[in-house]
């Protein structure tokens, strides 16, 4: 069997400490920070699918199988979330009790919408695979500033609604990378 | 009820309890069938010593057929009723298999059919699952020769890792009109790398870049401490060695001045072509020969020539390995080393332009040191091994493959538009929500659409299923709340439910590809007299059942014995009674009851499952952290 003996530490051993409706911080032992080390987040995700994968448990039967199953799916859900530093913060928000409304609450300062106009411009008139991929590293100049003011509003300042229109901001800039990344496609096929 | 197992390494305690699994590569050329013995994987041979089958079915009168090397040594004279590269027609109608290549320059009369096309033999028309399934029940064959037993558990087969849907549910189909029973399909590089990354004991990041016949596929696979985790993977399901015969074959008609205008004649030109292309691996220049219409022709090809024709067909696999790099957003560098897999990298220039492409500062390697034929069919029997739980049994459990989707899951909304549920690249298993709701005031149902595929609109996309949710109570538009998940297990298979939360009307389908061969048209061919040995179905069930039963006893003992302080006594005894009782049904002679009777011990240690993977979790943490100090 893989599963290794158990382990005493006080409670009740049948208790289970950890439930599928556990929050995904709790659920990877990690502090409920913004800031994390993405190199633990992974190693951590790979930990836990070695004890909770289906295909662990392929001799086991078909109850280990269900069980299997759940906690593979809800640790890879906790994983998408953990790893992504919007997802992530977005997710911090809604545990604090600010949730991010995207589709409600689409006002941006003016500034910021101005930029997203600018950017818009450069990748219409972008001609060549070079001309893009500058586009590119200004607009992750931009994003990783955006991450920094996040971390900034979550970690130190506990302000959460701060954190969440700037989580909107990333929405906004996570979508224009997609169409980045769109074009770059078109032009190196 | 023995109280200690000895056992070697690599051996189970019991060979009853070892179920004997095969590793299926099923190629678009050749086909191999590879499974462990005494604790190494290799490929299983044929009489005459070859591990190889050539993927060629040629058609006879009466019925009869030819497979293998036979067909293929047969395919040039008898061409229309020879079929090759059948995997390429796999899942396909003839207007998705018009779009990405040129179907005149192929020997075969083409049938066109609502699910899938056909092709006119003389012995009937046959769907590319009837050849497919011609050569894996020779495989089967030989597995069953080589452990000399007619009760093969189950197979991994491999599919190129951009097949969607409808191709592998056409595998699965081929499969069991064989009388194999898939225990999961799984993509091509991802079984080079299992195989690769076992045998040289690699860390890290490797990219797999594999060439057959017909497909092409780049992975990004992370390997680390027994557990591979696909990163991204791409490629180009209508891209392969082929591709460089076809090319080939007109330059050198072209040359000759001749036209192929028979069948024959194009595949003589086509045969030459490969001949000469396997030749010039090795030397700088080789001649073309062929006999068309009945005149031997013969050009000279130097080597520069043929990677002048190549050329167009590498770069658009270069192009793919750019792509997959941008996906999992890494650059080149961070790439260990690129495994070459598939017959077609044996190219020199195939060899050179990856090289070339990750530069000369890198500090990786292109990693040629593995047979490019054998290794996908050794990663299969691998990962069969794991899934049969041989492995786990005999302490060997350490693997784990950690797979992903190849192509985005979504539902069609307004306008024809996909949305998005699932991203491909997405690890599995995965369950995703999305809300919706209603467009007009009072509608009382939501058709929902389900599509895979990475286009914005539905038409470009494959539709996998159509089903509806009724019973909506009438409410103004907009107000009701329908939660649609999508779950796809580690078998990658999809279930998709919609919920009205409001009123809880809810509804669930499994996906299976309307595309795909119904179950009556299974029974069908099989009842056609498919060529596939007769197995007492009666005696294989009851042989089934009991191997179940003891290793579910034999599972649940050894939970019990590291882990019974999880529960309270009450729990423990009644465990011992299910036990007990399943012990004794499994020396009887009905099947049925021994099923029962596992089915109750699965359902009677649920809980206990669910707490000793509970302290799997926290040990998981709790050995984390101690790192972390």
């Amino acid at each position: 069997m893989h599963l290794p003996r158990p382990h005493t530490d006080g409670m009740a051993p049948w208790t289970p400490r950890l439930k599928l409706t556990d929050d995904d911080f709790t659920l990877f032992g990690l502090p409920p920070k913004q800031a994390q080390d993405r190199a633990q987040i992974d190693a951590l995700w790979r930990d836990l699918q070695a004890r909770v994968h289906p295909d662990r448990f392929a001799a086991d039967g078909a109850a280990a199988q269900r069980v299997a199953m759940q906690w593979a799916v809800r640790v890879n859900e906790a994983y998408r979330r953990l790893k992504d530093p919007l997802l992530r913060g977005a997710y911090l928000c809604e545990l604090r009790g600010t949730p991010i409304q995207a589709e409600d609450n689409t006002a941006m300062p003016g500034v910021f919408l101005m930029q997203q106009m600018q950017w818009r411009e450069a990748l219409d008139e972008a001609v060549d695979l070079p001309a893009v991929q500058a586009l590119e590293a200004d607009v992750a100049t931009h994003e990783q500033a955006l991450h920094e003011d996040l971390q900034l509003a979550l970690d130190v300042r506990d302000d959460a609604a701060t954190a969440a229109a700037t989580v909107r901001a990333l929405m906004f800039v996570s979508r224009f990378r997609q169409d980045i990344a769109k074009r770059i496609e078109a032009l190196d096929a | 009820m023995a109280l200690l197992q000895i056992s070697e390494p690599g051996q189970a305690p019991d060979p009853h309890q070892r179920r004997i699994v095969v590793g299926i590569d099923l190629g678009t050329t050749h086909s191999l069938v590879a499974a462990m013995r005494h604790g190494v994987p290799e490929c299983l041979p044929d009489a005459q010593g070859r591990v190889l089958l050539p993927s060629v079915v040629r058609y006879l009168d009466g019925g009869r057929r030819q497979i293998g090397f036979e067909a293929r040594d047969a395919q040039a004279e008898d061409a229309a009723h020879t079929v090759s590269s059948a995997k390429r027609f796999m899942g396909r109608r003839l207007a998705d298999v018009q779009a990405t290549q040129d179907l005149t320059r192929l020997p075969y009369s083409f049938i066109d059919q609502p699910g899938m096309l056909s092709i006119a033999t003389r012995d009937g028309a046959k769907t590319p699952v009837e050849v497919s399934a011609e050569i894996l029940a020779t495989l089967r064959q030989r597995a069953e020769d080589s452990f000399d037993t007619d009760d093969i558990f189950g197979a991994v087969i491999t599919v190129p890792a951009y097949f969607d849907d409808a191709q592998r549910q056409a595998t699965k189909d081929a499969a069991q009109l064989a009388g194999l029973n898939v225990l999961r399909l799984i993509s091509e590089p991802t079984a080079a790398a299992l195989a690769y990354g076992l045998d040289h004991g690699s860390e890290g990041l490797y990219a797999v870049y594999d060439l057959g016949g017909g497909t092409f596929d780049i992975s990004l696979l992370r390997l680390q401490r027994g557990v591979f985790e696909v990163v991204a993977t791409g490629g180009d399901a209508a891209l392969g060695g082929d591709d460089i015969d076809h090319a080939l074959a007109d330059w050198a008609l072209d040359r000759s001045g001749v036209v192929a205008q028979s069948a024959q004649d194009k595949q003589a030109a086509l045969t030459a072509a490969r001949a000469t292309k396997e030749a010039l691996s090795g030397a700088d220049t080789a001649p073309w020969q062929a006999r068309i219409g009945g005149v031997l022709h013969s050009v000279p090809v130097a080597r520069a020539q043929l990677d002048a024709l190549a050329q167009p067909l590498i770069a658009r696999t270069l192009a793919a390995v750019r792509k997959v790099l941008r996906d999992a957003r890494l650059s080149r560098d961070d790439v260990q080393g690129v495994v070459m897999v598939g017959g077609s990298t044996r190219m020199p220039a195939v060899r050179e332009a990856v090289r070339a492409l990750f530069g000369p500062e890198w500090p990786g390697q292109v990693l040629t040191d593995v047979n490019p034929d054998e290794v996908v069919a050794i990663g299969a029997a691998r990962q069969a091994d794991a899934l049969a739980g041989n492995a786990a049994m005999s302490g060997q459990g350490e693997m784990l493959l950690l797979d992903v989707i190849a192509l985005s899951l979504g539902l069609e909304t307004m306008g024809g538009l996909v949305e998005r549920i699932i991203e491909r690249n997405t690890t599995i298993p995965v369950a995703k929500a999305q809300d919706f709701t209603t467009f007009k005031d009072g509608q009382t149902a939501l058709a929902l659409h389900v599509v895979q595929g990475e286009r914005d609109l539905v038409s470009e996309c494959r539709s996998l299923a159509r089903f509806e949710l009724r019973g909506i109570p009438p409410m103004v538009a907009g107000a009701a709340r329908i939660r649609v998940s999508f779950q796809v297990d580690a078998d990658g298979l999809l279930s998709v439910s919609a919920r009205e939360q409001v009123s809880g009307v809810e509804t669930a389908v499994t996906v299976k590809p309307s595309y795909g061969l119904a179950d009556e048209q299974i029974a069908q061919m099989l009842k056609d007299g498919f060529a596939h040995a007769d197995t007492d179905m009666a005696a294989r069930k009851l042989r089934e059942a009991r191997v179940d039963a003891e290793r579910m006893v034999l599972a649940t003992r050894a939970a019990l014995a590291a882990d019974a302080a999880l529960l309270p006594p009450e729990e423990c005894d009644a465990i011992e009674v299910l036990l007990t009782e399943t012990t004794y049904l499994a020396a009887g002679d009905d099947a049925d009851a021994i099923e029962a009777a596992v089915e109750a011990l699965a359902t009677g240690t649920e809980a206990f499952a669910a707490a000793r993977m509970n302290q799997g979790i926290r040990q998981a943490l709790a050995g984390r952290s101690i790192d972390a100090i």
